[in-house]
């Protein structure tokens, strides 16, 4: 049984059909990528995924349940995680601060017993720091784990926007342009870092631009034009397949001849 | 303030960086002293200072309500508005039903909190000015609501002669004597302890997970969600428990005044508990608490001056926030740190 199955999805926005009867599954253990130019739904269909956004018809089966409709905290406690395009963190808490909240989920105590510190509060929050400074150090965060969120390059923010999400122990990563704004260098590290989580048993789906980042690590691909898809396939399928480029670099234009 | 928390310290991580601080517990220990102690020595001679004390005390209780929905990044001008209700529902039942002043005060706590949270589960969903122009119409709704009460709430005439608080007597023990209008002293010991339970309660609730909880909220909701926070049933926890300490200071004013009037709590009261917050200092717990005794106490002072009482009043008001945008309690924060920052 895969773990994620879109069947049908469309989101109309007033005229405008942001997502169109978009249909795709995703198997455990895959790192799936989602692609398409500007403006083709990417973001609009990880709005639906985790749901964000409510679908216009179609649904999301998520091992075998139907988490469409649900609130999105709830879709979060099941284990389907997104993180966010723009480097979306808590800006006045330091680094560590925000990856211990982002235990949330992860509390055994009772509301009133976090109240009253009760012995399991406390376990839980020694706990939650010590795994915090796991995932920090793991992220490559772990020397600016003091410092306020906000006073954080850029490159270091997008680290800390997965950390908080891996902090909540997904099963499902919805990666938001994970490598956006990243050289060469970085990109390489940023990729062995989500093969990484997905060693570590976390089905990954992520939207992204960057091709060559893409090709190398995704197991499938989806593509996106105008809401459609239109290709979906290993990365060597999507490179051949005309609809693809079409897509991205145009038609051939007949009365230039060619 | 680019302070680095100094969470190696400490290893319980309920407070998720160190948010007792040891200055929290003098300032928390010196005021209870000051209140219990140091004031009835000084002032116990003198009926009106007292009564001042009494106004500034429970006045900033109710705005330590206001404080909790800034936490939540919410500009609450609604607190006059449940100060009403818990008034009206305390001087209701005491002159109607003839119910003890101790089964009001919590009840009238309760009953503003419910009506928060029925109030509070739509209107939460605006933020910013849009939360703080609704808010502030729930004021004068209120108010309205009060004034065209009918027989229930008496209309304009109000609800006069409410009977001050009883005796409360355990197993033949009196363990509380009765209140009378004649003495302010034993409201102000009940005032100051309003003051301090109140202070203990939301200082453990900042300092622990829920605290981080709610400053979550306030730093990006959409985050906060995404980690799986139940954000809506947060933010009606926040502004609830803010009713609710508008509904007890309601209560305590209507026994210690004896009356109770639409215009008891109008919109500029709502404002005022909004101002002793950013006054004090919104980042910190005791900024209301400083704002409310410093604002209470000047406008006392004034009265000297007459006419030129709302005038210095103002000006005042305007030197704090130009010179102090962090309110008071930064003043004391910013030299601190230069003490830390000449010893490196």
């Amino acid at each position: 049984m895969p773990i994620l199955e879109i069947q049908g999805i469309t989101k109309r926005y007033g005229g405008l059909t942001a997502v169109n009867n978009v249909s795709f599954s995703v198997e455990k253990g895959e790192i799936v990528a989602v692609i398409g130019p500007n403006g083709a739904g990417k973001s609009t269909l990880f709005k639906l995924i985790s749901s964000f956004v409510p679908p216009t018809s179609g649904k999301v089966v998520y091992n075998g349940q139907t988490i469409t409709g649900l609130p999105p905290h709830e879709v979060a406690r099941r284990g389907v995680v997104r993180t966010f395009q723009e480097t979306t963190t808590f800006r006045e808490m330091t680094v560590l601060q925000n990856v211990i909240v982002a235990h949330h989920l992860r509390c055994s105590a009772s509301g009133l017993g976090i109240y009253f510190a009760s012995p399991k509060a406390r376990a839980d929050e020694v706990t939650f720091r010590d795994r915090a400074a796991k995932i920090l150090d793991y992220l490559g965060l772990g020397g600016v784990k003091r410092l306020q969120a906000r006073n954080l390059p850029h490159g270091h923010l997008r680290a800390l926007g997965i950390a908080i999400a891996l902090a909540t122990e997904p099963k499902l990563l919805l990666l938001d342009e994970p490598f956006a704004g990243m050289n060469i260098e970085e990109t390489d590290v940023a990729v062995e870092m989500v093969r990484g989580i997905r060693d570590r048993g976390v089905t990954v789906v992520l939207v992204e631009h960057d091709m060559s980042a893409v090709m190398r690590i995704s197991d499938k691909i989806i593509v996106l034009n105008f809401g459609l898809k239109i290709a979906e396939g290993a990365p060597a399928e999507i490179q051949r397949n005309d609809a693809v480029i079409e897509a991205y670099l145009g038609r051939p234009d007949d009365e230039l001849g060619h | 303030m680019d302070q680095v928390t100094d969470g190696g310290g400490q290893s319980t991580a309920g407070e998720a960086g160190g948010a007792v601080t040891r200055w929290q517990i003098i300032s928390f220990a010196g005021l209870v002293l000051l209140l219990f102690v140091g004031v009835p020595v000084i002032f116990g001679k003198l009926p009106y200072f007292i009564t001042v004390l009494t106004n500034a005390a429970v006045l900033s209780f109710i705005s330590l309500g206001v404080w909790i929905t800034f936490s939540i990044g919410r500009m609450n001008l609604a607190q006059g508005a449940f100060a009403l209700v818990g008034g009206y529902v305390t001087a209701v039942l005491a002159t109607r039903y003839g119910i003890s002043f101790w089964v009001c005060l919590p009840l009238s706590g309760l009953v503003s909190a419910g009506l928060g949270a029925l109030i509070g589960w739509p209107m939460l969903r605006l933020k910013g000015v849009y939360f703080a122009m609704t808010t502030l119409s729930l004021t004068e709704a209120i108010r309205l609501l009060a004034l065209n009460g009918g027989d229930i709430t008496k209309g304009a005439t109000g609800i006069v002669s409410v009977p001050p608080p009883g005796a409360i007597r355990i197993l033949g023990l009196t363990v509380v004597p009765p209140f009378s209008s004649a003495n302010p002293m034993p409201y102000y010991f009940l005032a100051s302890a309003i003051l301090a339970l109140g202070l203990i309660a939301v200082w453990r609730l900042s300092t622990s997970r829920l605290g981080w909880v709610f400053r979550s909220l306030r730093q990006n909701e959409d985050l906060a969600t995404s980690i799986g926070i139940n954000v809506a049933r947060y933010r009606v926890t926040a502004f609830s428990l803010c009713c609710f300490m508008a509904g007890i200071g309601g209560a305590f004013f209507v026994a210690f005044q004896q009356n109770i009037y639409p215009s008891t709590y109008t919109i500029a009261d709502s404002v005022n508990f909004l101002l002793y917050c950013f006054l004090g200092g919104l980042d910190y717990l005791f900024g209301p608490v400083v704002g409310a005794f410093l604002l209470v106490i000047s406008f006392e002072l004034l009265h000297a001056v007459q006419d030129y009482q709302a005038l210095i009043y103002g000006v005042l008001m305007i030197f704090c926030m130009l010179c102090l945008p962090n309110g008071i309690l930064s003043l004391r924060l910013r030299r601190l740190g230069e003490r830390q920052h000449s010893k490196t």
